[in-house]
């Protein structure tokens, strides 16, 4: 016989939750995330039924910055390896860039399972298109426009993944990238940050950004942009990995250690407030 | 706004614990209770409450004369006190007689946007015709309200020539209200903004001059490029390029104009 869940005493004697529900309840403690779509909307059932829901209310797991920009010939992407948990650094070789296809990445922060979450939903539709083996493969700006539909359908559940991704691929012959993040927004644009790269990383992007840019310049420009990010971010590691969609396809690099500078006056004395420059 | 409180996180981030945060701030200055992100609170559990809702800016414009519409609107993206992008478009071209302009969160304005062009294009199929401006109006304000208890966080305006070949422009709130008007702005600008089109193109607070003429095209064109760089000199939302539509018989032109950058 099946056991049924009770959601206290009260309730006991009022009413059970329902019983599809329970079938897949092992300990008291239901995980939104990772179970199936019909169970999910048993648990908004079981919400109604006066039961509690569970949501990603914040995030745990936590990547930081993720960088890019669109060259003439490609586009260059860039993250540390490192996932926190809190200001542990806690994973210090996880990779958060995931190759979707031939010609897109994709690279995220934020809600860590989350984003391996929503990878695992981008691997099932490139896998069908695989399937139909047509020649044909489903095109970054596709999986970019994906990405931002499933990301506003959650946030108007009030149950986001708690993210920040850009998504780089070259398709038609032109290099794309483009923006998603927990609440749906979307833009493509020729230079994007997320996190703390957006305040200290963008105006450096934006400063580097030429038409003509090349990826091999890209990946140079990238690669000081998370320097100085690593100097400031305290979410941040030193070891990074780039990653660059081309005609040719997507390259992502081995994990690369930063070279860094810490003899800078300000880094051994400390700033001071009569210094012309903090920094 | 919480930004540059102390102890507030950057978004994504968890928050740092105020009761081992270092020292330099009085834990519990500034406090508003009514801003979640405030952590200061002492009482306050230390997790963030998630926010379907964000304020990207833009202001927008629909300006009517006799026999034209002028839509404009901005295309900075901004987010807190950062300017993620300088180029999204927030006006769309509805039929050959009616673009739509929308500010607020870039998100909603998007799927608004999409839903508009999947009703118009149904309406196309069905009835062998574009929809009518009016029918645009009501059916805008029948999807906003269609959402009263999750609103799309839009701020739009609707502008068009109708079925005589007149100019007229509508405004909207967040929940469908509209009235038609002969200008009318919208947006983070909005209060930089009206009280010159009042002035300029419905000459309230002038004195009765029976020469005085409707403004015709072109100057009007001139006054919509002055009134948006005036407004982005203020306003932190408003900025980069604007994007001006002339409708007209002969149907919608774009423009396009660079505002400042910073």
């Amino acid at each position: 016989m099946e056991k049924v869940i009770y959601v206290n005493e009260t309730d006991a004697q009022r009413k059970p939750l329902l019983p599809s529900a329970s079938s897949s309840v092992m300990s008291g403690l239901r995980l939104t995330a990772g179970v199936p779509l019909k169970d999910r909307d048993d648990s908004v059932l079981a919400s109604a039924a006066g039961a509690p829901v569970k949501h990603t209310s914040r995030p745990i797991v936590t990547g930081s910055s993720v960088i890019a920009m669109r060259c003439k010939d490609g586009v260059v992407m860039a993250t540390d390896t490192l996932a926190s948990y809190g200001s542990l650094a806690r994973f210090r070789q996880i990779s958060r860039l995931y190759k979707a296809t031939d010609h897109c990445v994709i690279g995220g922060g934020g809600d860590m399972s989350d984003f391996f979450e929503l990878c695992e939903t981008v691997r099932k539709e490139t896998t069908l298109e695989y399937c139909y083996d047509d020649g044909h493969m489903i095109t970054a700006s596709a999986i970019h426009q994906m990405l931002a539909r499933i990301m506003y359908n959650r946030r108007n559940k009030m149950d986001p993944y708690w993210n920040y991704m850009l998504v780089a691929g070259w398709q038609h012959g032109k290099p794309v990238l483009g923006y998603v993040d927990l609440v749906g927004s979307h833009f493509v644009s020729e230079v994007i940050a997320t996190g703390y790269g957006e305040y200290l990383g963008l105006p450096l992007l934006r400063k580097a950004y030429r038409e003509d840019i090349t990826v091999e310049e890209g990946k140079k420009v990238l690669q000081q942009i998370l320097t100085v990010l690593f100097y400031r971010d305290a979410r941040t590691i030193d070891r990074i990995q780039i990653a660059c969609v081309t005609e040719k396809g997507v390259e992502i690099s081995e994990p690369t250690k930063l070279e860094t500078e810490w003899s800078y006056k300000a880094f051994i004395s400390g700033a001071r407030a009569s210094d012309v420059s903090t920094w | 706004m919480s930004i540059l409180q102390p102890n507030a996180s950057v978004r994504g981030l968890p928050n740092a614990d105020p009761r081992v945060a270092s020292s330099g701030f009085k834990l519990g200055e500034h406090h508003d209770p009514y801003d979640p992100l405030d952590v200061a609170h002492p009482a306050a559990p230390l997790s963030r409450h998630f926010h379907p809702y964000e304020d990207n800016g833009g202001t927008v414009l629909s300006v009517s004369g006799g026999d034209y519409t002028i839509v404009a609107s901005d295309t900075r993206l901004g987010s807190g006190y950062s300017v993620p992008t300088r180029y999204v478009s927030r006006v769309i071209k509805l039929t050959d007689k009616a673009v739509l302009a929308s500010s607020g969160m870039h998100t909603d304005i998007a799927i608004l946007h999409k839903v508009l062009r999947i009703r118009l294009t149904q309406y196309r199929h069905r009835h062998r015709k574009e929809m009518s401006l009016e029918a645009i109006s009501q059916l805008l304000s029948t999807i906003l309200y269609y959402r009263r208890f999750q609103p799309y966080y839009t701020f739009n305006v609707l502008g068009g020539i109708d079925e005589n070949g007149q100019g007229w422009s509508y405004g909207y709130d967040a929940i469908g209200s509209h009235e038609k008007v002969r200008a009318v702005c919208s947006g983070s600008g909005q209060y930089l903004l009206q009280p010159v089109l009042d002035n300029q193109v419905e000459f309230r607070q002038m004195a009765a001059d029976p020469t005085r003429k409707e403004l015709q095209l072109e100057p009007c064109v001139e006054l919509v490029k002055d009134a948006f760089t005036s407004t982005c000199e203020r306003d932190i939302y408003t900025g980069d390029l604007v994007e001006i539509c002339r409708i007209t018989a002969k149907g919608v032109e774009m423009e396009k104009f660079e505002l400042r950058a910073d």
